[in-house]
């Protein structure tokens, strides 16, 4: 706390409190509810039971009602606190319930059964986590397989881009020859048309070679990323030639010089465009929208939005699918994030 | 110990790919011998440049042609050449600021949207991030932590971040339950059409803050320490410090935040896609989900009617475009183009 403290009183310079040693501390303050609070909100939402959910004002923490074996009765009874006529309280269990009336047992003596009205009793509850909002979309519905394929999307779009990247990198950043420009030309002009302009006739071409509704159809049109060739490029160019000249005195082929020479010097750049490249697959959502019609092959994102759609939104469902659509993409933050705020303020790619 | 590790486990990832490679040296070796070095350019460029090719040049290339066709059918051989009765159809209009004047009055719909869209959004998300990164630039503890506080929703996939928000904003939301705590009525962010524009706005900006943020730090840091050093020495007053020196050496990239922000602001689409569908109404239909709406989705479906509208659309971005190339000298952004 004396740390917090400390930080919280620390002063600009001078010993006066200036106006801009408040606003920091209140647009800090403010950055952590507002940033981390909705996550949080979130993961601790997705641990709810139904029930919890549809409480309001809704409870900060998960609960889940206590319940009990009673003998006589098959399932496990869920347990109340009654007020009975004479002012003790007592915990009961439900036995069963008639419109607002439930009829109540004593869980040490079933035989006891008492008639009470349900606004006469609150639901005895603990701090608990409704496991089960994970395991049944997963194991019962598609979910596991949506995972599947954007695991598949993911990996194989991140691998293509990556060799066909780099292969045209090298091409534009180690040789001369005539038309290099042109294509340099044509590829920054490019890089910059989004998906949206695009849309209608790409799908035609998509359905025109037979890939509509399959995974391939979502990987291809993202792989040749004219920002990629380019941080690529970028890269390549501060690689000497000399390394290449002397590699080629020893009859090392073009090939060779790729993969053995430059590949392993360019490896920052690929790091970070690797990074760059699972997470915007994993996060795409427009083209997957469009391409993929079918249940068996949609992605996380497409799956979960066709799932929050429905007419009867299953939250405890959602809540759960988005924490699991979330994880990947913060391991990567959390393990990478130095490489990705590198690439983007660009220092480390240049 | 931990270097030792991250190398070994880089290595396992590229074995596999390592020994591909080398299976396919002596094959690409005759190759060379047969093709000379020129061939092995082309070998390098084809992979690259024919999936560039047909799924973003060919596209674009045929987009002009498709906005001049109309019917339902979905190949282009297929299509009635109707020329430019599908701008028209657009254009047509008594009077412009009035959608519901217009022959296709949903995409005037959409059109103002987007600008408002594109006004409010771009304003309030530029005006937070240069105070973010002003505030990060100061001399803090653990700015690392701070800076990720901020850069954290700008990986979250939007539709993350469109049923966060959306399970907030709900009439039964934390949001609401919040407002009653505090004696104020509750209200329905998502279903009334002033507050559901406002929401797409708020989650658009709360998703993208931290991306521009760190641009503008990164440019903050480029300052020249000396030059604030200079400054204190002949007693210049902070507000001065900052409109003469802070705001004229950041507006390269202060300027090319504000066309990259711009860029993304006309196609704004997931997030407000998944938070609000569009609606109520048509309150929140924007450009990019009217494109995609007309092409796919609606029963009237007018693939030709989209062509145009998303040529139309690529045209202000290209105008936006070259701008930023014009100012992007400096920049050097990569991160977050495509």
């Amino acid at each position: 706390m004396s740390r917090v403290a400390a930080f919280l009183t620390r002063r600009r310079g001078g010993d006066r409190w200036h106006w801009t040693d408040v606003v920091t501390v209140l647009w800090l303050g403010a950055g952590v509810i507002l940033m981390f609070g909705p996550a949080v909100w979130l993961v601790l939402s997705s641990l709810k039971t139904p029930a919890g959910l549809a409480e309001f004002p809704p409870t900060l923490l998960p609960y889940t009602a206590e319940t009990v074996v009673v003998e006589g009765y098959d399932k496990p009874l869920p347990l109340f606190t009654v007020t009975r006529e004479d002012g003790t309280e007592a915990v009961l269990a439900e036995a069963r319930r008639v419109g607002t009336v439930a009829q109540m047992v004593d869980p040490a003596n079933p035989d006891d059964t008492l008639r009470v009205n349900i606004a006469e009793r609150t639901p005895v509850r603990a701090v608990g986590f409704a496991w089960e909002n994970y395991t049944q979309p997963l194991v019962e519905r598609n979910f596991f397989l949506y995972a599947q394929n954007s695991v598949f999307v993911t990996v194989m779009a991140t691998i293509i881009t990556l060799v066909t990247n780099s292969m045209a990198a090298f091409a534009l950043s180690k040789y001369q020859f005539r038309g290099r420009s042109a294509v340099l030309i044509l590829i920054v002009a490019t890089l910059m048309i989004p998906l949206s302009v695009i849309l209608v006739p790409l799908f035609s071409i998509i359905s025109a070679t037979g890939l509509f509704n399959t995974l391939w159809g979502v990987i291809l049109p993202t792989v040749a990323t004219p920002t990629g060739v380019f941080l690529l490029r970028q890269y390549m160019l501060t690689i000497p030639d000399e390394i290449i000249e002397a590699a080629r005195m020893d009859h090392a082929s073009e090939w060779q010089i790729y993969w053995r020479i430059v590949l392993p010097l360019t490896a920052p750049a690929l790091a970070v465009l690797a990074i760059f490249s699972v997470v915007w697959r994993w996060n795409d959502f427009l083209w997957p929208l469009v391409v993929l019609s079918r249940q068996d092959v949609y992605t996380l994102q497409v799956g979960l939005n066709a799932y929050a759609g429905e007419l009867n939104v299953q939250w405890h469902f959602i809540l759960a699918m988005t924490v699991v659509t979330m994880i990947p993409v913060v391991l990567v933050f959390v393990f990478l994030q130095r490489f990705i705020t590198a690439g983007i303020a660009g220092t480390g790619v240049k | 110990m931990a270097a030792r590790l991250k190398q070994m486990a880089g290595a396992a990832a590229v074995a596999p790919l390592a020994l591909l490679a080398r299976a396919l040296d002596p094959p690409l070796r005759a190759v060379q011998r047969v093709a000379g070095q020129g061939g092995m350019i082309t070998f390098f460029l084809v992979p690259n440049m024919a999936i560039f090719g047909i799924f973003v040049l060919l596209p674009l290339c045929i987009n002009f042609v498709y906005s001049m066709t109309a019917g339902p059918e979905l190949f282009l051989a297929q299509r009635d050449w109707v020329g430019g009765a599908q701008y028209a159809k657009l254009l047509d209009c008594e009077d412009y600021t009035r959608p519901a004047t217009c022959d296709e009055d949903l995409f005037w719909t959409a059109v103002w949207n987007t600008a408002r869209f594109v006004l409010v959004q771009v304003t309030l998300l530029v005006v937070c991030a240069t105070v973010t990164a002003l505030i990060l630039n100061r001399e803090l503890r653990a700015r690392g932590f701070w800076r990720a506080v901020f850069f954290f929703p700008v990986l979250l996939s939007p539709v993350v971040v469109g049923l966060i928000w959306r399970w907030i904003l709900q009439r039964d939301g934390i949001l609401n339950a919040a407002m009653l705590d505090l004696g104020l009525d509750p209200v329905n962010w998502l279903i009334e059409r002033g507050w559901a524009f406002a929401a797409t706005v708020g989650v658009t900006i709360w998703a993208h803050l931290g991306f521009y943020a760190l641009i503008l730090l990164a440019g903050l840091q480029a300052i020249p320490r000396d030059l604030y050093e200079a400054a204190e020495m002949d007693g210049t007053r902070p507000a001065r410090v900052f409109w003469r020196i802070t705001l004229p050496l950041l507006m390269p990239n202060l300027l090319v935040v504000i066309v990259l922000a711009l860029i993304r602001a006309v196609q704004v689409f997931d997030e407000a896609f998944v938070l609000t569908g569009g609606g109520p109404g048509t309150a929140t239909l924007y450009m990019t989900q009217y494109i995609y709406e007309v092409g796919f989705a609606s029963l009237l479906k007018n693939p030709g009617l989209a062509a145009a509208a998303s040529i139309l659309m690529g045209g202000v971005l290209v105008v936006l475009t070259l701008l930023q190339l014009g100012l992007g000298r400096r920049g050097e952004l990569k991160g977050k183009a495509r």
